[in-house]
């Protein structure tokens, strides 16, 4: 059975989960991002509460995060196909991918900024800074390391998603396995395509952790 | 200080924190001056407000009632812009330093006149300055991670100066440090006062630390100002009960010095440099035993007490009382309930 096709299918599993995952991922930092700073910024404790902003944008990410990943892929089909103009294919599985991360990154985020010094922040107030100035100087820098090592979680959680597209013909290695280890009960390929997932988890993990140790000037 | 034109002036200040069901005061009309130049304590107990106090100074806790001037201007009618503004005018330490602990101390001393909207240029030029003013020009490109408690502290000296203010507020900058740090940092401070002729406001609630430095002292107790004065002054002759608490600390002690006739001589910088005890042994012809001493060397005057336990004998007594009284040398008796 590992003859050209097959591999060259597997190969091509490799690009669309690769394709799929880094564009998802990036787009829903795009959102996440600046939903996590604002849940940080807003909360009654932060430098600038504005409780019902943070309740709606918190309860929003709740909602978003309690829908299961196999329904919000169904669900999300209208929206899908009025984006990409198909519901097949990875670009599809784009749109659903960044709507279930984008509220997991807002946390992941939300978390990481947390553990920032509340004295530091003080120290910039102190001086005289501005929210904004707070946020881009004191706040995501400070918290480098961490968002880093929360990247490196967000996206594996995001080739944990991208699997799942398999159902719906999204393509990548979840599809392959899904569609020969499942349907068709070929499960050396199905085993193959695990691993390959196995060594993409990993490596994304180990790169996040040499990231964070390199960019950390607390650990030096 | 001849004309002494007050920097900051706080009027009836009042601070409330409300909680869920209460509210909790932490600071009850507060009224305070501070003068340009000098070097202002603020001592207290955990607990008594000191570090709401210097907060409400530069508006980090807005106080619910009264008033905070700052050269002049009350920083309640201040727009946001003005209040960041004024506030680069104040530079903060803090007892944990607070630096940026992924940037250089360079970096660090940066970071206000990057908020200031310094140019980098200059800003960098400025932080090179300050980092030779407190002595660490070897650490420029160091983490906070790699220096000690007491660089990192001269770091944040460092970054507070920046942006040249009129007015340094120290929040319990020294408790986190040995006493030998604790000096030099004093010192430091000292040091920028003097030649910089910056406002020095210390909160602390050690008493070393204001005999060391401080002009002036006020002493908050329960959210409420106890006593001002000059510190020499509250020193030598604390007039609230916190105020001898915190400075006779070792009091506690004299309880359990057993007899009678406990005599507390207290050197307040115009005996230093003569051997009181002494001579008032050889003149009376009489022993005493001393109980207890605490004397330091203030600007070169020495300040503190003696407890000396008198004989028993009433005509020696007498004729040590009037020693004392001739020599005008200050004292009391000390009685055993003291506090």
């Amino acid at each position: 059975m590992w003859n050209e096709t097959v591999l060259r299918m597997v190969g091509v599993g490799i690009l669309e989960t690769l394709y799929m995952v880094f564009v998802s991922s990036f787009i829903a930092y795009l959102i996440g991002l600046p939903l996590g700073v604002i849940l940080v910024v807003t909360d009654k404790t932060g430098i600038a509460p504005k409780p019902i902003i943070n309740k709606i944008i918190g309860t929003i990410v709740n909602l978003m995060r309690s829908i299961p990943f196999i329904i919000l892929l169904v669900l999300v089909m209208p929206l899908t196909r009025f984006v990409v103009g198909t519901v097949v294919g990875s670009s599809a599985v784009i749109v659903p991918l960044i709507l279930a991360s984008a509220p997991y990154i807002a946390r992941l985020v939300e978390s990481s900024l947390q553990e920032v010094d509340n004295g530091v922040i003080e120290a910039a107030q102190s001086m005289g800074a501005n929210t904004f100035q707070i946020i881009t100087k004191v706040l995501l820098p400070e918290a480098k390391p961490s968002l880093i090592i929360g990247s490196a979680i967000a996206i594996t959680t995001i080739i944990g998603y991208s699997a799942m597209s398999g159902f719906v013909g999204g393509g990548g290695l979840g599809d392959i396995a899904i569609r020969y280890g499942y349907y068709r009960k070929e499960s050396d390929l199905a085993l193959v395509t695990v691993i390959l997932m196995v060594l993409i988890v990993q490596g994304i993990q180990e790169i996040g952790a040499r990231w964070m140790k390199h960019t950390d000037k607390r650990l030096h | 200080m001849g004309n002494k034109k007050p920097i900051i002036e706080l009027v009836g200040l009042g601070k409330e924190f409300q909680s869920k069901d209460n509210t909790v005061k932490a600071l009850e009309d507060i009224n305070l001056t501070i003068y340009e130049g000098e070097i202002f304590g603020i001592i207290g107990l955990s607990g008594a407000g000191k570090s709401t106090l210097v907060r409400c100074m530069n508006f980090l806790e807005r106080p619910t009632k009264g008033t905070v001037l700052f050269d002049g201007k009350d920083l309640s009618s201040l727009r946001k812009e003005e209040l960041l503004k004024a506030r680069q005018s104040m530079g903060m330490i803090f007892q944990q330093f607070n630096l940026l602990m992924q940037r250089t101390a360079l970096e660090n001393i940066c970071f206000p006149l990057e908020i200031a909207g310094v140019p980098k240029k200059e800003g960098l030029k400025r932080a090179n300055e300050l980092l030779e003013l407190v002595g660490l020009t070897d650490k420029v490109n160091a983490y906070p991670a790699q220096l000690s408690g007491g660089q990192k502290q001269r770091v944040a000296i460092a970054r507070a100066l920046a942006t040249n203010p009129s007015v340094i507020l120290c929040d319990e900058a020294t408790s986190a440090l040995d006493p030998t740090t604790t000096r030099s940092i004093l010192n430091l401070l000292k040091e920028i006062n003097q030649k910089l002729g910056i406002t020095v406001i210390i909160i602390t609630h050690e008493m070393k630390v204001i005999e060391e430095v401080c002009n002036r002292v006020a002493i908050i107790d329960k959210s409420q100002i106890a006593e001002v004065g000059a510190m020499e002054e509250v020193f030598v002759r604390p007039k609230s009960k916190i105020a001898k608490q915190l400075i006779f600390s070792h009091d506690t002690h004299i309880e359990s010095f057993v007899g009678e006739h406990k005599c507390r001589i207290i050197f307040d910088g115009r005996t230093s440099f003569e051997p009181v005890i002494a001579n008032m042994v050889l003149e009376c012809k009489t022993p005493v035993n001393i109980l207890f001493a605490d004397t330091k060397d203030i600007d070169g005057k020495a300040f503190g007490q003696m407890v000396i336990q008198l004989p028993n004998d009433e005509l020696s007594r007498m004729r040590i009382y009037a020693y004392l009284n001739a020599n005008q040398i200050p004292y009391e008796e000390v009685k055993d309930d003291v506090e």
